[in-house]
């Protein structure tokens, strides 16, 4: 082993074993034995049962319903997050400061207060509720709600992501395609997209783990009316206290299998962006 | 392409970046846009190109007034500071970018892009890196790409800003050599903005020196170093010595044999207007303090001497082999004489 260090400043030996065997349990008996009893519980009474549970058509509603939600909640986040980065990146405007701590509003909100947000506005008895019920449009207790409250969990996502980094590409490339002739969308597909892909990437990954395993702000208002307003999380739990653990564990290994990708979908693409914001350093000099 | 400016202004917050500034340039010209940083130079390069847009004033390519439209239909080429190329792309997808992004009716074909991409290669004599990515490129050589990149679409005008800032020396003194041929070359109205009097002098056919936000003087290098309009021109190009004629020097100037003029209370000497000799007995103006070779010249350092005077220094320059001649050793005393002087008031 190479000491990086003169002795007199490294930490005794036994000190640094105990501190990284201290890790590893608590990363195993925390992370490891959960997603391990996942497993264990979801293939408790075999394959057969495993599958006949995920096939069920409330299991099956549940996951089209959280693909849908994926589906119309990321690109809209996605385009918000690179309106909102443009925007703050590129432009001095009054209410800047103000934009930027908007966008981590959702963040720091329970978000079991999102949903109830929602019901508030949209609820019976919310703001809007009677002209709504006058012309016949569900919001909540329906899918329209549970899109909106996932959203609204989601939306700084992207932009989060994009901000710093596109402060740190600059603007000159992109002024460099407009003097060559370029138009807004020719600039913006063939040098800001490039410039920005790896970071969009993570900001969407981020984004759609998010999305599709809400639990709190959908919860509220999805009324957990079965094979109609279920998503995969809220199934889980419905499933699980009506004691159907093969059910439950099959929807939450599910779940668990998304987290993993992410995960290594995750460390590729922080590595991507290292690479990115390396070049563009350079490229300042 | 001529250009021509009207009462351009500018601000920035309370800033004023730009304050009417009335400019003309005539086609074919190497103009460099001279001043100290935040004088307004690069605000003034943006907006001819419109990457950024005045507050009031006009501006006109050829005549026709541009102050309303976009960068991208004013036929400008423009090289950025830190090169900007695009950093996902080749050397040639560089280059070709401006001839790929034209209308398909004025796109020349693929063959047609390769070889004009290549032709430009081969002008900036980089013909060998056009399957390179910048990062893999020299501060020289990125340089030389944004150029060859910028001349594609063949602008009527091509604008610089600060080309040689973010070079080595060396690398420095060869591109501003071959950006004056090139532009020989070319023959395209071109103007580059620095902060370095040197470069302005060596590279530009035209100077305009811009000093906090308004235009001190334009003209060709010499006429600006032989016939500086102000102080600040004086002051900014070339070494100057200075000598308040209300302070304490009158007698001392007398007496290096410059005549005073009727107006005029402050006298500006360029190092080479002084002439110095071994001083008789007691006759020392001066006491020779240090003295430096730069190349062929020496640059003299002296400590001027006068009754009740504080001690300035002074700088001399002449000819190497003139300053070996007169033996002169340091701290030894010199008689000056001053051949002429610019008077401001």
């Amino acid at each position: 082993m190479i000491r990086r260090k003169p002795l007199s400043v490294s930490d005794p030996t036994w000190f640094r074993y105990l501190l990284i065997s201290l890790s590893l349990a608590v990363i195993g008996l925390f992370l490891v034995l959960p997603l391990w009893t996942v497993l264990t519980e979801a293939f408790a009474k075999g394959w057969a049962s495993y599958r006949d549970s995920l096939m069920h058509p409330d299991a099956l509603a549940a996951i089209r319903l959280t693909l849908l939600t994926a589906a119309v909640a990321v690109p809209l986040t996605t385009v918000f997050g690179i309106a909102a980065a443009w925007a703050i990146a590129r432009f001095d405007f009054t209410g800047k400061n103000l934009l930027v701590t908007l966008i981590d509003l959702p963040f720091s909100v329970s978000p079991v207060i999102a949903g109830l947000i929602y019901v508030l506005v949209f609820g019976a008895q919310g703001w809007l509720g009677p002209w709504l019920a006058a012309h016949d449009i569900k919001i909540i207790f329906a899918v329209p709600g549970i899109i909106l409250a996932t959203l609204f969990v989601t939306f700084p996502f992207v932009a989060r992501e994009l901000i710093p980094l596109m402060q740190e590409i600059g603007h000159e490339e992109e002024e460099a395609a407009l003097s060559l002739g370029a138009s807004p969308w020719q600039m913006f597909f063939s040098i800001t997209l490039p410039n920005i892909k790896w970071g969009l990437l993570y900001g969407i990954l981020l984004c759609n783990a998010r999305a599709m395993g809400e639990f709190g702000a959908v919860s509220v208002v999805s009324g957990h009316i079965r094979g109609l307003t279920n998503t995969l999380p809220l199934h889980v739990e419905v499933t699980y206290d009506e004691y159907d653990f093969v059910g439950s564990f099959a929807g939450a290994s599910l779940l668990a299998g998304l987290a993993v990708v992410t995960l290594v979908t995750k460390t590729f693409l922080e590595w991507k962006q290292t690479q990115d914001i390396k070049t563009a350093r350079l490229m300042s000099e | 392409m001529s250009i021509t400016l009207r009462n351009i202004k500018k601000q920035f917050g309370d800033f004023i970046a730009l304050n009417t500034i009335n400019l003309e340039i005539p086609e074919g010209e190497l103009v460099a846009l001279l001043g100290p940083s935040g004088c307004g130079k690069t605000t003034l390069l943006r907006i001819i190109a419109g990457l950024e847009q005045a507050d009031s004033g006009q501006v006109f390519l050829q005549g026709d007034e541009v102050t309303d439209q976009p960068v991208k239909s004013r036929q400008i080429g423009f090289v950025f500071q830190h090169y900007a190329l695009f950093r996902h792309m080749t050397v040639f997808d560089n280059i070709a970018f401006g001839l790929r992004v034209k209308p398909k009716a004025q796109r020349p074909s693929k063959a047609e892009i390769k070889d004009k991409v290549h032709a430009l290669l081969k002008l900036v004599q980089l013909d060998w890196l056009a399957g390179r990515f910048p990062e893999q490129l020299s501060g020289g050589q990125r340089q030389r790409i944004a150029l060859a990149r910028a001349l594609a679409v063949e602008p009527s005008v091509l604008l610089l800003d600060e080309p040689f800032g973010a070079l080595d020396a060396s690398v420095r003194k060869d591109l501003r050599l071959w950006l004056r041929h090139l532009h020989h070359e070319l023959n395209v109205t071109s103007i580059f903005v620095t902060h370095d009097q040197e470069e302005a002098m060596e590279v530009a056919s035209q100077i305009v020196v811009l000093n906090k936000g308004h235009i001190e003087q334009q003209g060709s290098p010499s006429d600006i170093y032989d016939h500086p309009a102000n102080p600040f021109v004086s002051q900014f190009i070339g070494q100057t010595n200075v000598f308040n004629l209300e302070q304490t020097d009158t007698f001392w100037l007398k007496n290096s044999g410059l005549p005073t003029p009727q107006t005029g209370r402050v006298a500006h000497v360029r190092p080479h207007d002084i002439e110095l000799t071994k001083a008789a007995n007691g006759a020392a103006q001066a006491v020779l303090k240090d003295w430096q070779q730069l190349g062929g010249l020496i640059r003299v350092e002296l400590l001027k001497q006068e009754a009740g005077g504080q001690p300035a220094t002074i700088f001399a320059e002449m000819p190497a082999e003139q300053f070996r001649q007169l033996s002169l050793q340091k701290g030894e005393g010199v008689a000056v004489r001053i051949r002429h002087a610019h008077w401001f008031h």
